[in-house]
């Protein structure tokens, strides 16, 4: 069935519908990666927007375990080529069977790179994918007043559960957290208690952790206002702290510093941040489509622990005085490199010497 | 980290001749890291015995030895030139151990020099069997278990700590045999107990069998702070047992998940950090296709192969960012030279996807075995991509200019389903057209999977190519069908042929229907940033990305395709220089090619570079686009000059000589007409037909007689008979393919083969210098001894070779290059062929005399006169020195292939002597080529009829050097009727001890051996001497007139060698 892609700025892409035949209306963002599609799917962070796969052979190893979540969150699923051969050992399905049964609706066929080329130049755009004979000029107001909205209360926990562990007891705030990241701390003998992202600190702080974590999350960090207040409070205790991509920048605006939305994001595997304090350069895995506003940020704070080698955007800071280091890009990796794993480790060690 | 400035100068060490294994890439790469390093302000020393490269020239370093790549040379060449640091990691193997070798002896540290690019330290630990073993253990990461073993019982036990499967490996037998796979105890116990037997040393190799698991690659760089990347990942379709240089290999991989992709680089990341290297590295790996289970089979610790693919893959230049890594800078340093807003340290991101397929010389040795194995064969390979897998595969198959262009090319529909099953187990070249075939039957996935082990992701996708195949014939051609078969890159031919139609019905619907290619960048980012220097690829259906703008004049420059013998790194050195030359003179240069091993696809050489098959059709996408204001074919050797009519069809016009008069040289009866117009003698013959007519002309010439059907390459086919008898047999043979064209019989005239490349403006001529062969006619020019300049005829036959060049330049209307081969005899001068068009003597002639031909013929075909350019016309001075071109040959790689020389072309490579006498520059060709004597003194000499007389005088020579000689029967008793001590041994078929143990025993240095005409016994006899003799790594020659050359290469060994900077050569 023939499918469309509208983007607001009228442009239309028309390639072959794939997964549900519905209507979406979304942000449209693009990631470059050229394996873990599975695990972009299930990643809490990309709810509200539809994922443009730049990698233009997807689903060649169809539906392995590597779920970063219960269901897929994407809004949308854009790819060249979806694959109708799936061929891994781990493989339980096709992912255009994991599309129709995820009610993800999506589009294949298109020039994907021509899609990338028009966001690299505009910036990210909303964009309707939809089966149906709509008029462009009717729905472009539509997809223009789209906006994401609060977004982590969709994909947040409903309750709090305990994954178990021998070791230090971590309490891990789930703004849309990847499964890794529990799965990272359960590596390490950590016992991992996940709270629902509008949890009081108060409540988290009475369990007595030894650590907290923050979880990466979607959409707008600024609109998420109550949990910046409730972080403040975690902030003024003296818990370490470890926070990743949304839990980052949600830290820096607790702390008073600003962020602001970036022309198109980082989205793929292949960044390389470099640590200020070694000098040491980590390829890392990165989802984010809003930065910390480094300058904003009270010297006396934080200082900045990681910056991007290409576009010199911060990547991670350093709490002063605090037992709290955060970083922008994902040291749990899924997809993409595992170089940055370390951090975790960096954690544990904060955690026995707090 | 900041750049080392006490690097101020450094020697960089190329890799030598082109072998099977080591090939043009190690030219591309040696010189981006030269022209890297050039960049940065450093002098720097190049020292490579191939004068065939790119790298050897003087404007990509300052100083140039084109010295026989040994420690000898190296060592004085680091006395005279005191460089602060030698560069070992882009040569290949043989600079790695050239750089080993120094370091060890102590001779780099008592010289103040120190290794840069990789320590010592790492370098053993990557190469040494058990270093590596045990560095691998220590960091964890899993090698395929081997153990050496004594006797049975030993191997049982050791099998029984590893499991079942084994491979046997039995040490010091001739091609592995005696060994095999041992799947249970009784098949251990039977394999090993006559492997142990059949060992010389009575060893077998017990190891773990990983046959069938997936084979893939990752290509590292690491900096001297410990920053790590990958620059590209790689799966080999041909599982592992296939060498990956003959493996169908694709990027990035694409049956992995994101686990197992992060499982095996992390894995390639720790081993580099272990090893710690600072540049490139290629690590490879056995992935279990059923679980997470891997092996590591091998670390590279330098740039190779691999690594130029990967980097012309992605776009990421390893060599260059290698180079500057060890001048010391970090990978967050250096600027990604395609985007220029990224840096080394990002990971290029790929939104295509890339095939590669290996070129395999079986069409040239027709007697090899096809059997790919871990030991490489290919001399070659075609890079091509695509959006789809199916569009890079087929665009890649019609890269490989073998007469194929889809999975139907090669027929296998009259076998049974019971042969095919039997054949798929085959692991060929052919293995994909008998899976397509097997497709096209509906043999199931799983059982070809069973069968070859390939991923069925694979297998599918060649179905949804044979698919195609099908709707093809049995549907409309709709435009919808058309886009579809189009966007997976069916080529118009093969849809023609399909549909019934013809190629040009084909593309005027296409024209019709709007169904064209456009072009994609190769960006390193996925599109992520806006690319300043990217290069292009196509595919159907989507946006164009290459506009083309038009700032200036355009040239379209044709590349050279896939190496192969007879069209070798020479086509490419000629196609760079003459892009270089068209920008100088304020062109926009484009460039097509598809081989990734080259300079002429490195990024930055071009304007543009458009990575495609040169078939016409993929041709026209280019021009469609550019249109180019001309485009110049003389330099691709013989790829480019088959398209000449095609661009001429596309209204392109073709710059310099004139298509018709190309034709001229290659049409037997034009040809003679210019020769008669020209009064210009050639070897009288005749064209024929049948065998009858054949013998006539034969007998009416009188024996000897060339006989060769008419337009080959090469030398294709091209046999001398001796007598009526086989005429007959060359007859049956050359007639079993229906001929379009006469057969062509010739006198052989045994003379002296003298070979002159010139430049021709028109009006003048001018000819750099003069070559001479060491081997008489009938040995293929390629394969002959090469003498700058020609040391032995006199200048009345030197004035008659420039009078008769000049009037063939004239008579052609040459307007560029012009290359002849002439015989001399009896003082007379007989011209064999003119091909006018670069040739693979013009890189050797451009170094030794100082002239770079290319750029003057560029010059000459943008019609700026010779004289104006400063030259005075006619034969250039001689320079100061000898130049001697030595053929090298890859024959131990290629198991059953024919080792003599003969009219038709086997060598692969060449390398170079020069010095200020013959023999010293001989001496040093014999060793740059490899040839290192005398070590045992020892020698076999047997030698047909024809030859005895000569053999005595050879023989005399030998025995003067102190060889002992053996012989077989008739030969020896020849040799000792004539006063030499022959010693008299049994031929094969006789008892032991015969010629075959005192091959086998590695005590021979030599064997000569000359082969007898047809292919009677005798010559089978010969064909078992001569093959052993290669495997067992004894040089073998087979003409007198190498057998006297290295004689006096070897009587006159000097003291030490005298350096010739090339970069100074100058003879005007």
């Amino acid at each position: 069935m023939q499918a469309k892609l509208i983007l607001e700025d009228g442009t239309v892409f028309t390639g072959a519908s794939i997964g549900s035949t519905r209507t979406t209306i979304s942000e449209i963002v693009f990631n470059t990666s050229m394996t873990g599609y599975l695990e972009v799917l299930t990643d809490p962070s990309y709810a509200g927007q539809a994922v443009a796969m730049t990698y233009p052979l997807i689903g060649n190893y169809g539906v392995t375990p590597d779920m970063e979540s219960g269901r897929s969150w994407v809004d949308g699923y854009i790819v060249r080529e979806l694959s109708r051969q799936a061929s891994n050992f781990r493989c339980e399905g096709s992912l255009s069977d994991f599309l129709l049964a995820q009610d993800i609706p999506g589009i294949c066929g298109i020039d994907t790179r021509a899609l990338v080329k028009l966001l690299r130049d505009k910036g990210t755009m909303n964009g309707m994918i939809t089966t149906e004979a709509v008029e462009v000029g009717e729905v472009l107001p539509q997809i223009r007043a789209y906006e994401v909205g609060d977004v982590v209360s969709r994909v947040t926990c409903r309750k709090s559960t305990v994954l178990p562990g021998k070791g230090y007891r971590v309490a891990l705030l789930d703004l849309g957290a990847k499964k890794s990241i529990a799965q990272a701390l359960n590596e390490r003998g950590c016992e991992v208690t996940v709270y629902p992202a509008h949890t009081p600190a108060q409540r988290i702080l009475d369990s007595m952790p030894d650590g907290i974590m923050l979880s990466n999350g979607p959409g707008d960090p600024k609109s998420c206002t109550d949990i910046i207040e409730q972080i403040k409070l975690l902030y003024e205790s003296d818990v370490p702290i470890f926070a990743i991509c949304l839990g980052h920048q949600l830290m820096a605006l607790a702390n008073g510093a600003d962020t602001h939305k970036m022309k198109y994001g980082h989205r793929g595997g292949n960044h390389p941040v470099k640590d200020a304090e070694t000098g040491r350069v980590y390829i890392s895995s990165q989802n984010h489509g809003y930065v910390v506003d480094v300058e904003s940020l009270p010297k006396d704070v934080a200082v900045p622990s990681f910056t991007n080698v290409n576009d010199g955007t911060n990547e991670g800071l350093r709490y002063l005085n605090k037992n709290i280091f955060t970083v922008q890009f994902h040291p749990e990796a899924s997809p993409g490199p595992l170089d940055s794993g370390v951090l975790f480790d960096r954690f544990i060690e904060m955690m026995g010497d707090a | 980290m900041a750049r080392d400035n006490t690097i101020k100068k450094v020697l960089v060490i190329g890799s030598g001749p082109i072998v099977i294994g080591q090939a043009a890439e190690f030219d591309y790469a040696g010189t981006q890291a030269c022209r890297s390093l050039k960049e940065e302000g450093i002098e720097v020393v190049l020292v490579n015995s191939n004068p065939a490269t790119i790298m050897t020239d003087k404007e990509i370093a300052d100083e140039v030895y084109i010295e026989p790549l040994t420690v000898k040379a190296l060592e004085q060449i680091i006395e005279k030139e005191r460089p602060d640091s030698v560069l070992p990691t882009l040569g290949g193997q043989a600079g790695l151990n050239l750089g080993m070798e120094l370091e060890e002896s102590g001779f780099l540290a008592a010289h103040g020099v120190r290794l840069i690019g990789t320590t010592a330290q790492t370098i053993k630990k990557a190469e040494d069997r058990q270093e590596f073993k045990d560095t691998m253990e220590k960091i964890g990461e899993p090698v395929a278990a081997s153990k050496v073993v004594h006797d049975v019982e030993e191997g049982v036990r050791f099998t029984n700590t590893i499991g079942y499967p084994v491979v046997l490996r039995p040490a010091y037998t001739l091609g592995g045999s005696g060994g095999g796979i041992a799947n249970d105890e009784n098949e251990l116990r039977e394999i090993l107990q006559n492997g142990l037997r059949l060992s010389r040393v009575h060893e077998v190799l017990v190891e773990r069998c990983i046959a069938g698991w997936k084979e893939i690659e990752y290509e590292v760089m690491r900096d001297a702070a410990g920053n790590c990347i990958t620059v590209c990942n790689m799966e080999n379709i041909d599982p592992v047992g296939v060498h990956t240089g003959d493996s169908i290999v694709v990027a990035p991989s694409q049956t992995l998940s994101d686990k197992e992709y992060q499982m095996l680089r992390s894995s390639a990341l720790n081993i580099i950090s272990e090893l710690g290297i600072t540049g490139g590295c290629n690590v490879q790996y056995a992935l279990h296709p059923t679980s997470f289970e891997y092996c590591v089979i091998e670390v590279n610790p330098r740039v190779s192969r691999s690594s130029a693919l990967a980097s012309k893959a992605t776009g990421y230049p390893i060599a260059k960012v290698a180079a500057k890594i060890a001048l010391g800078y970090t990978l967050d340093e250096i600027k990604n030279a395609i985007t220029q807003k990224t840096y080394a340290s990002f990971e290029p991101m790929l939104d295509y996807c890339v095939v590669k397929i290996p070129r395999l010389p079986f069409d040239k040795f027709i007697t090899a075995k096809r059997t790919l194995t871990t030991q490489m064969k290919a001399t070659g390979e075609v890079m091509s991509i695509c959006d789809s897998f199916e569009g890079a595969l087929m665009k890649a198959i019609r890269s490989l200019e073998q007469n194929v262009e889809s999975l139907l090319s090669v027929d296998f529909s009259s076998l049974t389903e019971e042969w095919l099953l039997r054949e798929l187990a085959i692991v060929d070249d052919l293995r994909i057209y008998r899976i397509a075939e097997a497709l096209r039957r509906n043999i199931s996935y799983k059982k070809l999977h069973e069968i070859t082990q390939i991923d069925i992701w694979f297998i599918d996708k060649l179905k949804i190519l044979v698919e195609m195949e099908q709707r093809l014939k049995s549907e409309e051609l709709v435009p919808e069908l058309l886009a579809e078969a189009k966007r997976i890159e069916f080529p118009d031919t093969a849809i023609a042929m399909l549909t019934e139609r013809t190629p040009e019905q084909v593309r005027a619907l296409r024209k019709q229907w709007g169904i064209e290619a456009a072009f994609k960048m190769v960006d390193t980012c996925a599109a992520e940033f806006e690319a300043a220097t990217p290069y292009y690829y196509s595919v159907f259906g989507r946006e164009n990305e290459a506009a083309g703008e038009r700032t200036k004049k355009k040239v379209l420059v044709l590349g050279s395709g896939p190496i192969r013998i007879g069209q070798g790194i020479e086509f490419d050195y000629c196609s760079v220089h003459a892009t270089w030359a068209f920008a100088r003179e304020g062109y926009e240069t484009i460039i097509i090619n598809n081989n990734p091993e080259t300079v002429s696809t490195d990024f930055d050489i071009a304007d543009k570079l458009y990575f495609e098959p040169l078939t016409a059709e993929d041709v026209e996408n280019v021009v469609r686009i550019e249109h180019p204001d001309g485009a110049v074919v003389q330099f691709g050797g013989q790829t480019a000059i088959k398209l000449t009519e095609s661009l001429m069809r596309m209204g392109v016009p073709i710059l310099g000589t004139k298509a018709e008069d190309v034709d001229a040289a290659e049409d037997r009866e034009l040809f003679d007409e210019i020769l008669e117009k020209t009064r210009i003698p050639r070897a009288a013959g005749g064209t024929v037909f049948t065998t009858a007519e054949a013998r006539t002309v034969a007998n009416r010439l009188g024996y000897p007689v060339l006989v060769r059907p008419s337009y080959v390459l090469g030398g294709q086919g091209m046999q001398i008979a001796w007598g009526d008898a086989e005429i007959e047999q060359f007859m049956e043979v050359i007639n079993r393919v229906a001929q379009d064209h006469p057969i062509l019989v010739d006198k052989y005239l045994q003379g002296k083969e003298i070979e002159v490349d010139a430049v021709c403006d028109g009006t003048d001529i001018l000819i750099p210098g003069i070559m001479e062969h060491i081997e008489r006619t009938g040995v293929h020019s390629g394969d002959s001894i090469s003498v700058y300049p020609a040391q032995t005829i006199s200048e009345k036959i030197q004035d008659t070779l420039v009078e008769y060049t000049r009037r063939l330049a004239a008579a052609l209307h040459v307007r560029g290059l012009i290359n002849i081969q002439f015989i001399v005899m009896d003082e007379q001068v007989y011209v064999i062929e003119v091909n006018p068009r670069s040739s693979r003597t013009v890189p050797y002639i451009s170094k030794v005399t100082g002239i770079p031909i290319v750029d003057v013929a560029t010059k000459v075909i943008l019609g700026h006169s010779l004289q104006e350019l400063g030259y005075t016309p006619g034969l250039a001075p001689k320079g100061d020195y000898v130049a001697v071109k030595m053929p090298v040959f890859s024959f131990e790689k290629l198991r059953g292939a024919e080792i003599s020389l003969g009219p038709e072309m086997k060598s692969t490579g060449e390398c170079l002597g020069i010095a200020k006498t013959f023999t010293e520059a001989l001496f040093k060709a014999f060793l740059g080529a490899g040839i290192i004597l005398p070590k045992h003194r020892q020698m076999i000499l047997t030698v047909k009829d024809a030859d005895k007389p000569e053999a005595v005088g050879v023989a005399k020579r030998f025995a003067g050097l102190g060889y002992k000689i053996y012989a077989t029967r008739s030969t020896a008793k020849y040799l000792q009727e004539h006063g030499v001590d022959a010693l008299w041994v049994n031929k094969i078929t006789q008892e032991s001890p015969n010629v075959m143990d005192l091959i086998l025993g590695h005590k021979i240095d030599l064997v000569i051996d000359t082969p007898t005409q047809g292919h009677g016994d005798k010559s089978r006899d010969g064909f078992l001497i001569r093959r052993n003799a290669i495997e067992t790594g004894v040089y073998c020659i087979t003409a007198m007139d190498t057998a006297n050359a290295l004689a006096t290469s070897l009587e006159s060994e000097p003291e030490r060698f005298t350096l010739v900077d090339i970069a100074t050569v100058k003879n005007i």
